[in-house]
């Protein structure tokens, strides 16, 4: 079969002008125009460029919302299998316009698209997590290996093949992690590694460090005897029975109970189905988890108001940072429209 | 030091009359093997079953794996185990290379892992390429979980020794001798006055609770770091006392062959001084931790160490150790590489370790653990296939009506091991 390929290029790619005619509005245009050339040309017979949508940048930039649409229009009525767009190098709204209608063809008509820049242009943060960025030189004298390296990478998607790392296939990672075998065991590449570093020679690092979000404390209670105290924990406390059924570790979820009528956590009625601890004297003893029946002593004698009768309780084990940060943002939401003046968190 | 590895490759096994190798085969008398077992009273039910590589079987809930070993002239292995209390390293070993000892039974509620001898899962783990002896037990009525980590723990050490005894006992020859040998670390400095100092910080978890190491018989936990000349690690000092996610626990059998120790003591007198190993703690706690990277320090200054290799055991918690270790020792101008597996999330997109450091900047990936897998059902399951859904990495509807599973990577026995024996490791994508 022949692949039906459209291409998405701006003004200026399309001799349309330069700057002054940035204003140009979505245009479709049957075969291939500018570049297109050379990607149909590199589809070696298997794909042929059946249009090019063009658009100036000025516009798509300005008009973002009818750009996006008249070219999206434009795109779904040649009834494509793969979208390019670009290269961009380092134009930024260029960048910007390959991005967006990247992006938005692969998420509305479930294409494959692949678009091409320089790292540093600001379409690359917006985008790379939507389709697929071949890497370029920072200007149109890498015209020549950049339209070869969105081939390539097309070409894969489009025959299924399998995708290999970003670095190695040529695109900007989209910011996801993936297991590949080695032709060297991890041991070996260790010891590379560390002889490259005391010769002061290069080495990559597999792994970048992270940047952590700091998140400032609450203020501290000002009374404790008006307070109401939230109870929250990552030790995997649940109902007997696991009626959520929470994971028990890598939790994508977390659960809230009521705890309003019990006194006590007992193996009857709670139990951890943690799978990062040994679970032994929890089962016997949730309380050791979820200090529910010292705080029930301590609320009786007023040392605070009163316990929130709802506690939350999720699997800290492997768990995701991601879905750490979304159950926090989410509890406290909860917390805070529940009035809830402050929480002890206890972990395993 | 010398130290001499007497490998027979063992390359079939069957159950016969009596104990013994001939022609690369290990022959079991499986009624005295499961006798011997059995004399502990803690096992209600003791069952010896065997695994090969591309067989269609699946083994689960594997707790360790242990290579069976025997020094040859001494009759004993794993001082303070199964060999009275001195120090290893030196002297010839017999070892039944390609064999192992699979400690398997009902022991959820720990974290244990599972072995697919063929298929999709087999990739995954080296005791996939291993002729294994799955050790089921079944512990008595109430007994308490400590107590059964610590007879299973013993039982497949016990059962590892007993094997290589027997075929020491009869006509053997070994197919491969392989010799580890170095002098002190002032003789060796001497000779290579020029080659950088080189130590390795095997990171261990410690953390009780059934998160346990043993070195020379001796929980690490409520120790301190100290150092071991390369030979005793890979001669019986470290055994796996561990019941944690199965995917980065090293197992005793990755202690035996440390591929760190290994890849080092390759390059020795080459291109680097190899110091030796400092098997060093995970702490629960925040001094614990401090003390432990401020002592790995200590030891390598004292050394003179300039580079080191640091390798993890374990996700999340120790992800903290493994930064204090990288931190105290780039700022105390040794140079570090650090070894570790990644919690990136069943999708990949989440950041994958826990604590962060900016000295942290030679990073080593061994995997993503959260990384999903389906696998087939297989034939046979030796042990019990429901207990999938109790293990880290699985999920009650992890096991399907057909027998396949959609799973977590770290349920796989050594899926990451961050001692860095597999080939896996993580890229962008």
């Amino acid at each position: 079969m022949t692949y039906r390929i459209v291409h998405y290029i701006n003004q200026f790619y399309a001799g349309i002008g330069g700057e002054e005619k940035a204003d140009h509005r979505p245009e479709l245009r049957e075969g291939f125009v500018g570049p297109g050339m050379q990607i149909e040309k590199l589809f070696n017979g298997e794909g042929k460029v059946v249009g090019t949508v063009i658009c100036g940048d000025g516009y798509y930039g300005e008009h973002t919302e009818e750009a996006r649409a008249a070219c999206l229009e434009m795109i779904k009525s040649l009834k494509p299998d793969i979208l390019f767009a670009g290269p961009a190098f380092n134009a930024g709204r260029y960048g910007f316009a390959c991005g967006d209608i990247a992006a938005s063809a692969g998420e509305e008509l479930n294409i494959p698209t692949v678009t091409a820049m320089y790292p540093e242009n600001p379409g690359v943060e917006l985008y790379s997590k939507k389709t697929y960025i071949a890497i370029t030189s920072d200007s149109a004298r890498g015209m020549s290996k950049a339209v070869p390296a969105m081939v390539k990478i097309g070409g894969k998607l489009l025959k299924g093949e399998k995708m290999g790392p970003a670095r190695l296939e040529g695109y900007i990672h989209r910011g996801i992690r993936k297991s590949f075998f080695h032709e060297k065991s991890g041991a070996d590449r260790a010891v590379e590694m560390l002889l490259a570093k005391l010769r002061k020679e290069d080495f990559r690092t597999e792994y970048e460090m992270p940047v952590f979000n700091k998140i400032p404390p609450a203020a501290p209670v000002k009374d404790l005897k008006t307070a109401t105290i939230a109870l929250i924990s990552s030790g995997g406390i649940v109902p007997k029975g696991n009626p959520d059924h929470i994971r028990v570790s890598s939790a994508e979820s977390f659960g809230s109970y009521d705890i309003s009528e019990i006194k006590n956590m007992t193996p009857d009625n709670y139990e951890s189905i943690h799978g990062g601890y040994d679970r032994e004297w929890a089962n016997q003893d949730p309380d050791v988890v979820l200090p529910l029946d010292i705080m029930r002593e301590l609320e009786a004698e007023g040392v605070f108001a009163k316990i929130h009768p709802i506690f939350y309780t999720t699997t800290g084990t492997g768990t995701a940072v991601a879905n750490a940060e979304r159950f926090g943002q989410e509890i406290g939401e909860e917390l805070k429209k529940a009035g809830v003046d402050a929480a002890i968190l206890t972990s395993t | 030091m010398r130290l001499e590895l007497h490998k027979i490759h063992i390359t079939g096994l069957d159950f016969a009359d009596e104990t013994y190798t001939s022609g690369g085969t290990l022959f079991i008398n499986k009624n005295e093997a499961e006798a011997l077992i059995a004399e502990d009273r803690r096992f209600a039910k003791v069952e010896l079953d065997l695994a090969c590589p591309g067989e269609s079987k699946r083994i689960i809930p594997v707790k360790d794996v242990i290579e069976p070993r025997v020094k040859i002239e001494k009759k004993s292995y794993f001082p303070g185990f199964f060999a009275p209390m001195e120090k290893t390293g030196s002297g010839k070993t017999l070892v039944l290379d390609g064999a192992a000892v699979v400690t398997c039974g009902p022991i959820v509620a720990f974290q244990e892992g599972f072995i697919d001898m063929s298929g999709p899962g087999a990739q995954y783990t080296p005791f996939s390429q291993t002729r294994n002896i799955v050790l089921y037990v079944e512990p008595v009525e109430n007994l308490e979980k400590h107590l059964y980590e610590a007879a299973l723990r013993e039982a497949g050490l016990k059962l590892a020794v007993y094997f290589a005894k027997c075929c020491a006992d009869k006509e053997w020859k070994a197919d491969e001798i392989q010799v580890f040998e170095k002098g002190d670390t002032f003789e060796e400095t001497q000779k290579y006055p020029d080659l950088p100092k080189v130590i390795y910080v095997c990171m261990n978890i410690t953390q009780g609770l059934l998160h346990d190491t043993y070195l020379y018989a001796n929980d690490l936990r409520p120790a301190l770091p100290t150092l071991l000349h390369p030979n005793e690690v890979l001669d019986g000092a470290m055994v796996s006392g561990n019941c944690v996610s199965a995917c980065d626990k090293n197992t005793t059998w990755h202690h035996l062959h440390n591929p760190i120790v290994q890849s080092l003591y390759a390059r020795h007198g080459k291109d680097i001084n190899f110091l030796g190993m400092i098997p060093t703690q995970e702490s629960t706690v925040l001094d614990g931790k401090l003390r432990a990277a401020a002592m790995n320090l200590s030891i390598a200054q004292q050394l003179g160490a300039d580079g080191a290799i640091i390798s993890e055991e374990g996700y999340g918690n120790p992800d903290t150790d493994l930064c204090l270790n990288a931190k105290f020792f780039e700022n105390a101008g040794i140079k570090t590489v650090l070894v570790s597996d990644e919690s990136a999330g069943t999708d990949g997109a989440s950041q994958s370790l826990a604590d962060a450091t900016p000295e942290l900047d030679a990073f080593i990936s061994t995997g993503n653990v959260n990384e999903m897998i389906e696998v087939p059902a297989m034939d046979k399951v030796i042990g019990c296939k429901e207990a999938i859904s109790l293990l880290s990495g699985g999920a009650e509807e992890s096991l399907r009506s057909d027998g396949s599973m959609f799973v977590e990577l770290q349920s796989v026995i050594a899926s990451t091991a961050e001692i860095g024996f597999n080939k896996l490791g993580c890229e962008w994508i």
